[in-house]
């Protein structure tokens, strides 16, 4: 019923093929490849930084950007064009190899695991059996890049940033980690496609009622303090620490830390809707056969982005809300409410599936 | 008073006693530290309001004022010292904490230093300024100070005078930082201090280990200018010490000079100026709101209050003729009549605000990430706070009681029927709560004199010059950060020959390193947006 796009990769695949060897054809769609994610990227970035300034905007009485294009549609690609003009100020005393590094390793990380999304049905970069796991894996660079760039800009206040960063970064992977594994128990594989496809008959957040709620939040709490937002946004706090870890970057090498950031919070949306909502999946319930037929005529793509910019949403909501946590407040919250009780929500999981108890 | 002055001369005999409205106490400083233990220990003036630097030709001193907080009853202090070179005075640090920024605010400005106190440096002044400026023979030639292009050194150490049990002066050096410590500039430009305000700070880790106070990035020098300025120009500074509180400033200045001149002024004119006052501290309550909001990380929260501050902004601007630095009150009244508009509209706010608080109190006060940021954090007790000589809304959250609109009434306060909001918990909580419920106590004010304002004048006609009687004059206001105290010295000319304003600010960054140390910087930051200090008024 709905668009299969590897028709599309696959008609492109097998014209590359007839007309240059194997090793040609995955060359070029290497760079095909890689422009597309480029772009949507870009894009995605434009478009929620967008997003948020009007959105906390209507939150704080104000109109937001109104000023470039209908209803300042396009403030943020001047924005953008700005930035990419804007002169990269060199500093001294300073490690300029790792200071150079460290914004590549964040864009590196946040570009990877960007990759590994699934956009629609059959739209995706690689589909392989450890796909939620690789996912995990490479979002977790992205620190390393944090932690060079407050360690090499010699300053006081990015090296306090850094390491908050740090810790905050390592502990709440361990929520991220076990709420995504407890939603792989249930899926019963890592491959993305199939924890798609297990949700044809209902999305996980409801077949797999509340042990998978239980996930589901805190995941939206680990995924909103992974992407150093508010209320959890620490390293750059800026009555604390002015702008926290990056603080003396200029030009791009500060875009790419505003891009991924942006782009982090995309990914942490995007990977919710798919873990428990079904990532394309349009909404099913069995039975009802008018209905699914109808929810199957929105394209797989609009509801995943759709799913993705409702949760990213609440995140910008919680931003707007909440007041800001102590560092140690925010390492209780970790390491004594939310690691436990992930823990036994995982075990509660693996009851569940074990004897049945799910629809 | 005569009870006090009893007590005094069979303590100390050569005490010699001028009588006014506040009984004046000469000491030799040989004797002055014996008898700042009496007053301190025997006739509980635990509250060092102010410490007035003087020079007065022949003979260089100090003039202190102290309060007792039971009773309210307020007593001076003088001590001379006739030596210009070296003038010595005993230090008080050991007895009030506030002392420690006064004294040095009185080396800064007349080079008088202070025997057993820790610290002697400069305090608004550059390291290497040549000379003291509030000095009468002060060499005011600008090849002598020059307006230097490079950086002031910063030094870890600080050099102090002390006397040895056997008597003898012995000059020491005092470390303020170690070598190994982690030392952090926050501020002059920092977003959090609200201001060029500068704490270098010692951490471990995210603990703050030591926070030193470096003022002065905004010293303009407003008391040394006053000095050659007529009294009805000297009021123009008020409204650009503490621009919250801007009023109230002028209030003080204004009420200071009556005083000294028995004016009576025009009932219309109090009533205005009572409801001036009030809307000036809430819309300073509002931004207070706002910019601690903003200070631990709610940002929303700032421009509702932005928002509410921006009504009361236009009332002012409709009757003044200005947002900021109004420039309204004057010497025998106001400036001007009030706008036709103005009763109508401040009615409007008064009803407009209290549905705005409940939804500040929604988003922000019940917040739980809010009440753990704010409850238990930064401490200070009732001892503390006096000691250190923080009132106005930050005392009153430490259980003191010291709001001069009911210790010492000025113009309606007497008349109108308002709570002294006091809380005892004396964390950052406290005092937020104290400031959000002052709002709906100067609400309560307000719209008890709103719909009385008497007709009449609104200003008493003055002569272009103003010539104050001979003698010191000290008044006090409970401006929006608590009380601001203005003292002038009047040898009988058109200029005052001292004007010392005493800031209602500066005791609150002497309380900083106390409250702060143990706590994290996040602590730091909530602890300094709680004081709600304005740089400016501390800087003069």
């Amino acid at each position: 019923m709905l668009f299969d796009f590897s028709i599309v990769t696959h008609w492109i695949d097998n014209l590359l093929r007839s007309v240059m060897p194997g090793w040609g054809a995955l060359l070029v769609e290497f760079v095909l490849v890689g422009v597309a994610l480029l772009l949507l990227y870009a894009v995605l970035a434009l478009f929620y930084i967008y997003f948020e300034r009007k959105v906390c905007a209507f939150f704080q009485c104000r109109l937001g950007p109104n000023r470039v294009g209908p209803y300042g549609i396009f403030q943020s690609v001047a924005d953008m064009f700005k930035i990419l003009i804007k002169e990269l100020i060199s500093l001294n005393h300073i490690d300029k190899f790792l200071f150079n590094l460290a914004p590549y390793l964040v864009i590196v990380a946040s570009m990877l695991a960007f990759g590994c999304l699934p956009f629609g049905k059959g739209l995706q970069v690689i589909d392989f059996n450890i796909g939620v796991f690789f996912l995990i894996a490479v979002s977790s660079i992205g620190v390393l890049g944090i932690l060079l760039a407050g360690w090499s800009s010699h300053n006081k206040f990015t090296l306090i940033g850094a390491i908050r960063s740090g810790a905050q970064m390592v502990s709440y992977e361990l929520s991220i980690g076990l709420s995504v594994l407890t939603m792989v128990v249930f899926a019963g594989t890592m491959s993305i496609t199939g924890i798609v496809e297990a949700q044809n008959n209902g999305w996980f957040i409801f077949t797999g009622h509340i042990p998978a709620i239980v996930a589901f939040l805190i995941y939206l709490v680990a995924g909103t303090a992974e992407t150093n937002r508010g209320p959890f946004d620490l390293p750059e706090a800026e009555s604390e620490l002015t702008a926290g870890y990056h603080t003396e970057y200029s030009g791009i090498h500060f875009g790419f830390f505003y891009l991924a950031e942006y782009l982090n919070l995309f990914i942490v949306s995007g990977v919710a809707s798919l873990l428990f909502l079904g990532g394309w999946m349009p909404l099913h319930i069995p039975g009802w056969e008018g209905f699914n037929y109808v929810m199957d005529c929105i394209p797989s793509v609009l509801w995943f982005f759709g799913k993705a910019i409702v949760i990213s949403f609440i995140i910008i909501w919680f931003k707007w809300s909440f007041p800001r946590l102590r560092i140690d407040q925010l390492l209780r919250l970790e390491w004594k409410y939310l690691l436990p009780l992930n823990l036994i929500n995982l075990f509660v999981m693996v009851l569940i599936v074990i004897y049945g108890l799910h629809f | 008073m005569a009870n006090i002055q009893q007590e005094i001369s069979s303590f100390l005999p050569e005490a010699t006693f001028v009588e006014g409205t506040i009984l004046e106490v000469s000491v030799p400083d040989a004797k002055w530290h014996d008898l700042a233990l009496y007053l301190h220990d025997k006739l509980h003036f635990d509250y060092l309001v102010s410490i007035v630097g003087m020079d007065w030709g022949e003979t260089m001193g100090c003039v202190y004022y102290f309060t007792c907080t039971a009773d309210n009853s307020q007593v001076s202090v003088k001590v001379e010292t006739a030596d210009r070179e070296n003038p010595l005075l005993h230090s008080v640090t050991d007895l009030w904490k506030s002392a420690y920024l006064y004294e040095r605010e009185v080396y800064d400005f007349y080079g008088i230093r202070f025997i057993n106190h820790p610290d002697m440096r400069r305090l608004f002044l550059r390291n290497d300024w040549v000379g003291y400026p509030l000095r009468k023979d002060y060499n005011a030639d600008p090849e002598v100070n020059p307006i230097r292009l490079e950086h002031e050194a910063v030094d870890d150490t600080t050099h102090a005078i002390v006397e040895t049990p056997d008597g003898k002066l012995e000059e020491r050096t005092n470390t303020i930082f170690a070598p190994e410590e982690f030392v952090v500039n926050i501020g002059p430009q920092h977003p959090a201090t609200h201001g060029v305000l500068r704490l270098r700070t010692s951490l471990d880790g995210e603990i703050v280990k030591k926070i030193d106070v470096y003022c002065g990035y905004v010293h303009r020098g407003i008391e040394k200018l006053c000095e050659s300025l007529t009294y009805p120009q000297t009021l123009h500074f008020a409204d650009r010490l503490d621009y919250m509180s801007a009023q109230q400033n002028r209030h003080a200045v204004c009420l200071c000079i009556e005083d000294a001149l028995r004016l009576e002024i025009p009932a219309r004119a109090q009533y205005v100026r009572t409801i001036m006052d009030e809307l000036m501290r809430i819309s300073s309550h509002l931004l207070f709101y706002a910019t601690f909001c903003m200070d631990l990380g709610a940002t929303t929260a700032f421009f509702y209050g932005f928002r509410d501050r921006e009504k009361i902004l236009d009332i002012f601007e409709e009757t003044c003729g200005a947002r900021m630095t109004f420039n309204y009150y004057t010497i025998g009244g106001l400036m001007a009549d009030i706008h036709p508009d103005f009763q109508r509209k401040v009615k409007e706010f008064c009803a407009y605000l209290p549905g705005m608080l409940k939804d500040y109190h929604t988003l922000f006060t019940g917040n739980v990430i809010a009440q753990q940021r704010m409850k238990g954090v930064g401490l200070l007790s009732r001892e503390d706070a006096i000691s250190y000589g923080i009132a106005g809304p930050s005392g009153r959250a430490s259980g003191w009681a010291c709001d001069v609109r009911k210790n010492h009434p000025y113009a309606l306060y007497d008349q109108v029927e308002f709570k002294e909001i006091v809380r005892t918990e004396g964390d950052v909580f406290a005092r937020y709560m104290v400031r959000m419920d002052e709002i709906l106590e100067s609400i309560h004010i307000i719209e008890q004199l709103i719909d009385n304002i008497p007709e009449g004048d609104y200003a008493l006609k003055m002569k272009p010059i103003i010539k104050l009687p001979e003698g010191r004059y000290f008044r006090q206001v409970e401006a929006s950060r608590g009380p601001l105290g203005i003292f002038i010295e009047s040898h009988g000319d058109k200029y005052p020959y001292r004007l010392k304003i005493n800031s209602a600010c500066l005791p609150l960054v002497g309380g900083l390193d106390p409250m702060c140390r143990g706590g994290k910087i996040a602590d730091l930051i909530a602890i300094g947006g709680s004081l709600d200090y304005v740089i400016p008024d501390m800087d003069r």
